[in-house]
């Protein structure tokens, strides 16, 4: 008994058409394609509050997506928030003064880093740190500053 | 105490059901050498577990991909926030609808048909019948149709959730105006490779996996008469469902729920 000619062409067209599907959703629909981003390199910076920055965030320099939040651990003897950011390694001649600040898409929209070139001729590396920060705007406290202003006045 | 023996007698049998689907598990796993040697004997189950479950899942797919893109216009359109369409759709068919609802289509579509079949067989003495003639149904029948089952349903999920994107894309994009752009690269920022693609196919595997094992299960367990595999049918659908559901459940919990 030998399998029918359609029936192969037919389990051939069906397993085809699934890997297409599943390459589809990988390609198109996920964010797989930034595989540039897997051979980056990392950068820490230290922030005093980080509001709601997580981990998969944007990094952005002059409004352009250059990598990604890739980790957020709690540092214990100064406390403040150790934030690694992985780098496109195309971008490889950051001053090393860059400086980096945690901002909001829109008003309620989601945390991303900017990042702020500085003017250094050194350039940030595998490891190095971004030493000037600056937190996240956290906006109860900037909305209990000015109720206390108003009560002062 | 007229009540208690009845339930103690349901939950020995169950146990007992549980124990034979296991052995007939382990069993099964120990004959899939034979799918290696004779590959046809796989490539026609996934024609008729596969190959004829795409219609449905397809025309499934994207009516499903359709009204999300739909429903979801509707209620994010009050929050200007349309643009979020694609994220919403892609995220919601990959991790859950996807594959959920291709293994409860394909307990309809396959799983009945394998209860019907392997019942039949068992019925009309055909697999005693290859027993006298030292031919094992386990390795035969059964393994070949439990492999294809298994192999279909990541395929069959990942076409499912493809048709559906398409189909919102139709809705969202062509009939409702929203900006294509804005559709792609906020599903893209949004999906994460391993996060959302990865486990949604590790879910449809593990459906897979128990959706054929009930059907094949069913059908070589069920009483030999005609009542008996219409029973085993409705049960292979019952359980299916119920397996899936709550399965579902405990892999979101797994996967999603840090």
């Amino acid at each position: 008994m030998k399998t029918p000619r359609y029936v192969e062409i037919a389990v051939g067209i069906f397993v085809a058409l699934g890997i297409a599907a599943l390459v589809m959703l990988a390609m198109k629909v996920s964010n797989v394609a930034e595989v540039s981003l897997r051979n980056g390199y990392n950068v820490i910076a230290r922030f005093d509050n980080i509001g709601g920055l997580k981990v998969r965030a944007p990094v952005t320099m002059a409004g352009v997506k250059i990598g990604r939040v890739t980790a957020i651990s709690f540092d214990q003897d100064d406390f403040s928030a150790e934030v690694t950011l992985t780098i496109d390694a195309r971008y490889d001649r950051l001053p090393a003064d860059t400086s980096a600040a945690i901002y909001t898409a829109g008003i309620l929209g989601e945390n991303y880093v900017g990042l702020e070139a500085g003017a250094e001729e050194q350039t940030l590396t595998d490891g190095s740190e971004i030493t000037i920060t600056q937190s996240a705007m956290i906006l109860e406290r900037l909305i209990g500053r000015m109720f206390l202003e108003g009560i002062q006045k | 105490m007229n009540w208690v023996q009845p339930l103690g007698r349901g939950v020995i049998a169950m146990i007992e059901r549980l124990g034979r689907a296991n052995i007939f598990l382990f069993r099964v796993a120990g004959g899939l050498g034979e799918c290696v040697t004779k590959p046809r004997l796989v490539i026609q189950q996934l024609y008729a577990v596969g190959v004829l479950s795409l219609q449905i899942i397809a025309l499934s797919g994207l009516t499903v991909g359709m009204v999300l893109g739909l429903q979801m216009y509707n209620t994010l359109v009050d929050f200007g926030a349309e643009s979020s369409l694609g994220p919403v759709v892609a995220l919601s068919l990959v991790r859950e609808l996807g594959p959920v609802l291709t293994a409860l289509l394909f307990a309809g579509r396959a799983g009945s048909a394998l209860t019907a079949e392997i019942g039949l067989m068992k019925a009309t003495d055909q697999l005693s019948g290859m027993e006298m003639m030292a031919v094992d149904p386990l390795r035969r029948v059964i393994g070949p149709r439990m492999l294809a089952g298994w192999l279909s349903m990541p395929l069959l999920a990942g076409i499912f959730s493809a048709i559906g994107i398409l189909g919102s894309y139709f809705v969202g994009i062509v009939l409702l105006g929203v900006d294509a752009g804005a559709f792609w690269s906020q599903m893209q920022a949004r999906v994460d490779f391993f996060d959302d693609i990865v486990t949604g196919s590790i879910k449809s595997l593990v459906f897979g996996f128990v959706a054929t094992w009930i059907a094949v299960f069913e059908g070589y367990d069920c009483s030999p008469s005609t009542e008996g595999v219409s029973r085993a049918t409705t049960r292979t659908v019952v359980n299916t469902a119920f397996a899936v559901l709550s399965l579902d459940f405990v892999l979101t919990a797994l996967m999603f729920g840090e």
